[in-house]
């Protein structure tokens, strides 16, 4: 939006949605320490589990062949077509499409984050560990931008959306289960096996679409 | 106000209701199990490979 629309709309939608999502965080965070832990693994579990489902189902999807692997390049150009095109109208002396494009972005986005960070803070009985670990890897994305200089197409997108997608099932797995009244064999040992399991039928799945698309092709 | 409603659903629930039914199921399964003697904690992992092999297929068959 920045660069299709004008600098002034885009930022002010970036400070606007991350002051909603300030206000959200601070509201939503000491709440959900008053929450009992059972109930809040089986809520947490269950969000995550259905979040993390849908990103591992279009990267196994784009892995397999069965959906077109995301064109970060290509990407970019529609929606800075879209963004060059688009009637222009303002409000506050803004430019509302920018300004509501980038709103609406970074508090979906934003959204997604806050909640994957509270919820992982408040089951293991530490928010301000999570913010830090969420800070800690701002940072350290930022670090690589600066350092490859490249492209967020050089990002190996799918490969992190299957990273994202096996841990947030794993976690959702494993609190939904707690949460459910259940006792894990070995307690917080069987973890990295529910890991485990995760990332082999994940590969297994890849493997057989794989096998399926070629036997159709 | 039918808008708020259905960002919500987009939000959590995405582009297949069956998943998020699947593991409300499995999740209600396991918490009766749970009451028992029965191993529950096998049901999770299983459901999980079920609900997700059936959205892929659904997707792989056309």
């Amino acid at each position: 939006m920045g660069v299709t629309r004008g600098w002034r709309a885009a930022l002010a939608g970036t400070i606007a949605a991350s002051a909603v999502l300030a206000v959200i965080v601070a509201a939503l965070g000491p709440a959900l320490t008053v929450i009992p832990i059972e109930v809040l693994r089986l809520v947490v579990g269950a969000l995550l589990l259905v979040f993390g489902l849908q990103w591992l189902r279009k990267a196994i999807l784009r892995a397999s062949g069965w959906r077109a692997l995301r064109d970060e390049d290509s990407v970019f150009e529609r929606e800075a077509a879209a963004g060059r095109t688009a009637a222009s109208e303002e409000h506050a002396g803004l430019d509302w499409y920018g300004f509501t494009v980038s709103f609406k972005g970074v508090l979906l986005e934003g959204l997604e984050v806050a909640f994957i960070v509270l919820t992982f803070g408040s089951t293991q009985g530490s928010i301000p560990l999570a913010i830090a670990g969420a800070a800690a890897a701002v940072v350290l994305v930022v670090i690589a931008g600066i350092v490859v200089r490249g492209p967020l197409s050089r990002v190996p997108e799918n490969t992190l959306a299957f990273a994202v997608g096996v841990m947030l099932t794993t976690f959702g797995t494993f609190w939904g289960a707690e949460g459910a009244g259940v006792d894990w064999p070995g307690g917080d040992a069987s973890l990295p096996l529910v890991l485990a399991f995760v990332v082999l039928l994940s590969l297994g799945y890849v493997s057989a679409l794989r096998r399926r698309r070629l036997a159709l092709a | 106000m039918r808008r708020f409603g259905l960002f919500w659903w987009d939000f959590v629930v995405g582009d297949d209701w069956r998943v998020a039914v699947g593991i409300a199921v499995a999740l209600g399964l396991t918490a009766l199990l749970a009451t028992t003697s029965a191993p529950a904690w096998i049901v999770m992992p299983l459901a999980v490979a079920a609900v997700l092999w059936l959205s892929l297929r659904r997707v792989a068959a056309g």
